[in-house]
């Protein structure tokens, strides 16, 4: 009996990671079917994406460049998601914790790197997470639906950053009006480089140390318990008394925070300033968190491929011609099917059980989210 | 103060109305069909872009109406492919719409112009009374057929039957998935009408992200209307006012800041949806199925 479950479980790892796979591979078959209509090479295009990824040092280097941030977004979509909240205001949360986090480097308050570096990640990590804690209150309160209040709070965030390194110059002296971002962040408070003559920062070290984290306590902690109760049904979970309002708010926080990490991370780690743009990161992240469908481990991989692909794309536009902006419909196309084949083996599954069983109750396609 | 409320302000509320109009009643047919529409965002982009595109090779701005609508439509027809027939998570699905409008759209602004911001200047459709579009009556003259539509023919109630109980009305024989399929692809024509005016009734040509968000303000409305397309109206005239104000203050160089009262949109969508989501009531059969098969 014991067996029997042990092995059903990782006939259910096997599957899932199979179903990733696959969602990727046909990602990337229609985008070699787009690439081929706009009278392109397709396998010259990918073989570019590869060889900028990872042909030499530098290369790899600046693939995990592109990772960090990739990894700490899936991880902010899927911990809200484990709650069964559908965070698509990581984007806002991410440009306030970069804001933040740069404006405490900004301020050069002549710490030591010790306490400056951690303080100013800090400070971005805790104001994406309060960012991010608002939709989960509003929800709590008065039902308010997630999706429209985090898509608000985004545009809410763009506006306050672009009045902060604009505007704003006129009484803070930590910001350059002309370039539209914050001064420079003093070099004690930039996250410090981990491989000599690249860019690769220590925010790639935090992203990892983040996926672990994640993972014990979503999977080896009480409240990591809550969140994945309250995930899966709001009544069982209020039935064992768990609190459902204070729960989604506290993973919504906690999603906030890692949105507010990987915006800090950039500009702390990559960038050196807060600029006021759109990197559009906060929407890659739901497709990362999908791809490694919610689980802080697969994420790290997910992270991985998307890194890969943001590295890969200028390279891929360099030599083969194949405009960059591919990527983002690969993106989209990775997001439909993957949701897709979740939704098909969900259906299938079901319909093992209830041929094995009489019919219970239906439920919601378990993608994990709803609204 | 007094000269601060003008008829260049009344005429800048219903210019900003109209594209929200005609998305929020697009995003109403669908949810009151039972599919949830996040991606009336991606569908506007959509059908913005390919108006232009179907202007600029065709050379009459009517035909590139008809373009951008039918872009719109078949991204509507992939959404319902998605939440109706492969059951997929209604949101994902939506998110993903979105994403591949804002893709697809920047990739083959770079593919067909070379270009990686803006389109070339394409013809604009007719506007009257100075700086109104064609388009804005249209938008409204909307409005009151959705009502009638839904509450007084027959199909309509069968959408109304679709969206609250899908597995009663399934069993009285109504075909909830063919209507749920025609009211998304109906939301994917309008978003994309929202689009259309954006991009050939107010400017002449497309920009990326020209949107900015319209779309989430409009499901915005939809929810604040309590899905009842007067309600939805009124929403979007409040959000509309809300952006038509720093145009006004601008114009009438009112000493504000701009950049905060931009924020004012959605500043208001916040608190509308936070004060005044418990008293709307949301179809019951939003987002669930007609069969459990």
């Amino acid at each position: 009996m014991l067996l029997r479950k042990h092995f059903a479980g990782v006939g259910k790892l096997a599957s899932t990671v199979i179903t990733s796979f696959l969602a990727v591979l046909i990602a990337l078959a229609v985008g070699a079917i787009l690439i081929a209509i706009s009278n392109q090479n397709p396998v010259d295009a990918y073989r570019a994406l590869i060889d900028g990824a990872f042909g030499g040092r530098r290369a790899i280097a600046e693939t995990l460049v592109a990772t960090t941030p990739m990894i700490l977004g899936g991880l902010a979509f899927a911990v809200a998601a484990r709650a069964s909240m559908f965070n698509i205001g990581i984007e806002g949360q991410l440009v306030i914790g970069s804001l933040c986090g740069a404006l405490v480097g900004a301020a050069d308050l002549g710490l030591s790197k010790w306490l400056y570096v951690p303080l100013a990640m800090l400070v971005g990590g805790v104001a994406g997470g309060i960012w991010g804690a608002i939709p989960g209150v509003m929800k709590a309160k008065s039902g308010a639906s997630e999706v429209i209040s985090t898509i608000m709070l985004n545009y809410l965030a763009f506006r306050i950053s672009i009045y902060m390194v604009t505007s704003a110059g006129a009484w803070l002296s930590w910001v350059d009006p002309q370039l539209q971002a914050t001064k420079k962040i003093a070099p004690n408070a930039r996250l410090p480089i981990i491989l000599d003559r690249t860019r690769l920062h220590a925010g790639f070290l935090v992203a990892i140390a983040a996926a672990l984290i994640l993972w014990y306590v979503l999977f080896r902690t009480t409240f990591g318990y809550k969140i994945r109760t309250v995930g899966l049904s709001r009544g069982a979970a209020e039935y064992a008394g768990i609190a459902w309002g204070s729960t989604i708010t506290k993973a919504m926080f906690l999603s906030g925070l890692l949105a507010g990490l990987m915006g800090a991370s950039e500009s702390l780690g990559l960038l050196g300033r807060h600029y006021d743009n759109r990197s559009g990161y906060g929407f890659t992240a739901i497709a990362v968190g999908l791809v490694g469908r919610n689980h802080p481990i697969g994420v790290i991989f997910a992270g991985l491929l998307f890194g890969v692909l943001r590295s890969g794309s200028n390279a891929m536009q360099a030599q083969a011609g194949t405009s960059k902006e591919l990527v983002l419909i690969l993106q989209a196309l990775v997001i439909l099917s993957v949701s897709a084949l979740a939704s098909l083996e969900y259906l299938r599954e079901r319909r093992a059980r209830t041929a094995a069983a009489t019919p219970t109750a239906a439920a919601q396609p378990a993608t994990g989210v709803t609204a | 103060m007094s000269d601060f409320f003008d008829i260049f302000l009344l005429k800048t509320i219903l210019r900003m109305a109209a594209p929200l109009i005609f998305a929020a009643m697009g995003g109403l047919l669908s949810e009151r069909s039972g599919v949830m529409n996040i991606a009336l965002e991606g569908m506007m982009l959509i059908g913005a872009f390919f108006g232009v595109v179907g202007t600029y090779y065709m050379h009459n701005v009517w035909l590139g109406v008809l373009v951008g609508v039918t872009g719109a439509a078949v991204a509507g027809l992939i959404h319902a492919f998605w939440c109706i027939t492969l059951r997929a998570d209604q949101i994902v699905a939506g998110t993903a719409i979105n994403l591949l409008g804002s893709g697809a759209t920047v990739f083959l602004l770079s593919r067909i112009w070379n270009q990686s911001g803006q389109s070339p200047k394409v013809d604009r459709l007719p506007m009257f009374w100075g700086t109104v579009s064609i388009l804005t009556p249209v938008a409204f003259v909307i409005v009151p057929i959705v009502w009638w539509f839904l509450n007084r023919t027959k199909e309509g109630l069968h959408v109304q039957a679709a969206g609250e109980h899908p597995q009663a009305a399934e069993s009285v024989g109504i075909n909830v998935n063919l209507y749920r399929y025609a009211c998304v692809v109906m939301s994917g024509v309008l978003a994309g009408m929202g689009g259309i005016y954006l991009s050939l009734g107010e400017l002449s040509g497309f920009s990326r992200e020209m949107t900015q968000g319209k779309g989430f303000i409009a499901l915005a409305a939809v929810i604040f209307g309590n899905w009842n397309p007067v309600g939805a109206l009124g929403a979007c005239l409040l959000f509309a006012a809300a952006q038509a104000l720093p145009i006004q203050a601008q114009a009438k160089q009112v000493d504000i800041n701009t950049d905060l009262l931009l924020a004012l949109p959605y500043l208001l969508t916040l608190v509308a949806i936070a004060g005044f989501v418990r008293k709307s009531r949301p179809p019951e059969g939003l987002g669930k199925h007609a069969t459990n098969r």
